[in-house]
């Protein structure tokens, strides 16, 4: 209760991540709040299914909120004049505001638990946090919206948030960097989804390096560090300590 | 959303736009196209003729070309989706057809281009009206193009939450040479430029109207000229896909034995996971393209054998790495399809 999880990637696409939390915590009954900025909402529905869970069904019975990211922006942009009283979440595309206050309130309305509620947890889910910044968002901003959430679903509301960013070694994306560094400071666990340094291989599909940062709480405690590797199948993904892969034993 | 570096000079990109153009046209989809460097119609004029007569055979019915076998020895399937098949038969109705067959040397005839609905966006003619859209911060060349697709989109009937009851049909949309100068970014002359999100930002809410409508699109980009790359990062986590043309034209490799038979490399550097979690991989990622009198085609990059000079090499294996990338499906119709990671 109240972790803030990172999901992070490198050189290979994280995605699966996310896959599998948004159906982990459908399935153990929380209340979650998507924020998909980068696909579709079919695309996620789809492959619930295969997971065996079924988004619109989660929809319909109020425990997911879905924000989708595309569709608002076009909405926004081609769509007639908003409401007053509904303000787009993502407001700060149009240039009036420059920080994400909008978006928060969005996750923090959607999250606020109603009378007659009987989820277990708040979630917020946010896919992916790197979009925000080609957007034109600040990194401070995005930072700040970061925190707010924290403050609000993992200490008010005693519930989880995990986000997925991209990052790169030697990336020149330094606004990214600066974000990315800066979770990974405040973060309890961090999932570090990386392609193999060796290259690709057909088995393989990358590796992944759990980081529970035990140090944050606990100022004496270090950081356990897990490293495992991975193959992405249809229906789920396979996990085997490094080098003992189906393929090889 | 496919995204296509261009090669230096953009010769090779060119055609590989042309392509994607006409293989709409066959199919009968409607197609947009929008340029700032030269007018859409002189675009059109200029697509590569179908090989339809010699290529298929009209006794093999639904879709198996039967195609004589020596042709499909040397002829290949053109660029933009990735598929690797085995080594041709000698009976090809085995042959799962996917795609056409164009002849770079012939000239699409201008019957077979009005056949579909052609729209267009020349940014010049565009300048004198005003966007009626949100800039929101963005280049106003780009505002107008997403105004023009998006009103294409819902009144030509692609829109996919529109309930309709007529035939749907696909939009290949065409973008060339975005993020140049011509279209009044200036993401391509300095490292910082002034309206940083203004590439990333058409890209997002261009995928946005991919997205729910039956479209597919591809864009030139040339990105040897952006200098800033953390955009290019960017601009990579927008894309469904991303194809880098690097041709050997002025560069050292155009010398080495090693490329003698190739015009250029093929990067693929993503390739779209839609609709699922899993990523199909292909054996191979060395690729190179070669631009023959009448084929432009995509193989796997094989050394040939290490023969001693005076011994010829007629007898390379040319693989039937009929390149075939992913183009379509980026709209709500989720197409069964291969999915690649990277």
């Amino acid at each position: 209760q109240g972790k803030f999880t990172l999901l992070r990637d490198t050189r290979t696409d994280g995605s699966f991540l996310v896959h599998h939390f948004l159906s982990f915590y459908l399935r153990a009954g929380c209340k979650v709040c998507f924020v998909a900025l980068l696909q579709s909402f079919s695309h996620y529905n789809i492959v619930a299914q295969k997971l065996g869970v079924s988004l619109t069904a989660a929809k319909e019975r109020g425990q997911l909120v879905f924000l989708e990211g595309l569709k608002s922006c076009t909405d926004l942009l081609f769509g007639e004049e908003e409401q007053p009283g509904q303000p787009s979440p993502l407001q700060f595309l149009s240039g009036s505001t420059s920080d994400l206050r909008a978006l928060f309130d969005f996750v923090r309305v959607s999250l606020t638990p109603a009378d007659g509620d009987s989820w277990k947890g708040p979630v917020l889910l946010v896919d992916d946090l790197s979009v925000l910044l080609s957007l034109g968002a600040a990194p401070v901003a995005v930072l700040d919206f970061i925190h707010y959430c924290r403050v609000s679903v993992c200490c008010q509301l005693k519930g989880n948030v995990v986000v997925l960013v991209h990052s790169n070694e030697d990336s020149e994306d330094e606004e990214n960097e600066l974000v990315v560094n800066s979770l990974c400071h405040h973060s309890d666990l961090i999932l570090w989804a990386e392609g193999l340094a060796t290259g690709f291989c057909k088995d393989v599909h990358g590796q992944i390096k759990i980081i529970k940062r035990l140090s944050l709480r606990q100022a004496a405690e270090q950081d356990l560090v897990q490293i495992y590797q991975y193959k992405i199948q249809d229906r789920n993904v396979t996990f085997f300590a490094p080098g003992l892969s189906a393929a090889v034993l | 959303l496919v995204f296509t570096e261009e090669d230096k000079y953009g010769l090779y990109s060119n055609l590989l736009f042309k392509y994607f153009l006409a293989e709409g046209i066959v199919c009968g989809h409607d197609l947009f196209v929008a340029s700032a460097k030269e007018h859409p119609d002189n675009i059109l004029k200029e697509l590569p003729a179908p090989l339809l007569d010699d290529a298929y055979g009209k006794e093999s019915g639904d879709g198996a070309a039967a195609v004589k076998s020596e042709d499909l020895q040397d002829s290949m399937k053109i660029a933009w989706r990735y598929q690797n098949l085995p080594k041709m038969e000698a009976s090809p109705t085995t042959y799962t057809k996917f795609g056409h067959y164009y002849d770079v040397s012939k000239k699409m005839s201008p019957e077979l281009c009005q056949s579909v609905k052609c729209h267009s966006f020349y940014l010049h003619e565009e300048l004198s009206f005003e966007p009626k859209m949100k800039t929101c911060n963005m280049n106003s060349g780009y505002a107008r193009l997403l105004q023009s697709i998006q009103r294409i989109i819902s009144q030509e009937g692609f829109d996919g939450s529109d309930p309709q009851k007529k035939q749907r049909n696909v939009l290949r949309i065409g973008i060339q040479s975005l993020g140049s100068i011509l279209w009044g970014d200036d993401v391509c002359c300095s490292d910082t430029p002034e309206h940083t999100h203004s590439l990333t930002k058409f890209l997002y809410v261009l995928r946005g109207l991919l997205r729910k409508s039956l479209s597919a699109c591809i864009i030139t980009v040339p990105a040897h000229l952006i200098q800033n790359k953390a955009i290019m990062e960017r601009v990579t986590n927008l894309s469904d896909m991303v194809v880098g043309l690097e041709s050997f034209i002025g560069s050292e490799r155009e010398t080495n034995p090693l490329y003698k038979d190739y015009h250029g490399l093929v990067h693929v550097h993503q390739i779209p996971r839609l609709n699922s979690l899993i990523c199909d991989v292909s054996d191979t990622k060395d690729l190179a393209f070669r631009l023959k009198r009448k084929l432009f085609t995509i193989e796997r990059l094989h050394l040939p054998p290490d023969l001693s000079d005076t011994v010829s090499r007629a007898s390379k294996q040319d693989l039937a790495g009929s390149a075939k990338l992913l183009s379509s499906g980026c709209g709500a119709m989720a197409i069964g399809k291969k999915h690649l990671d990277f």
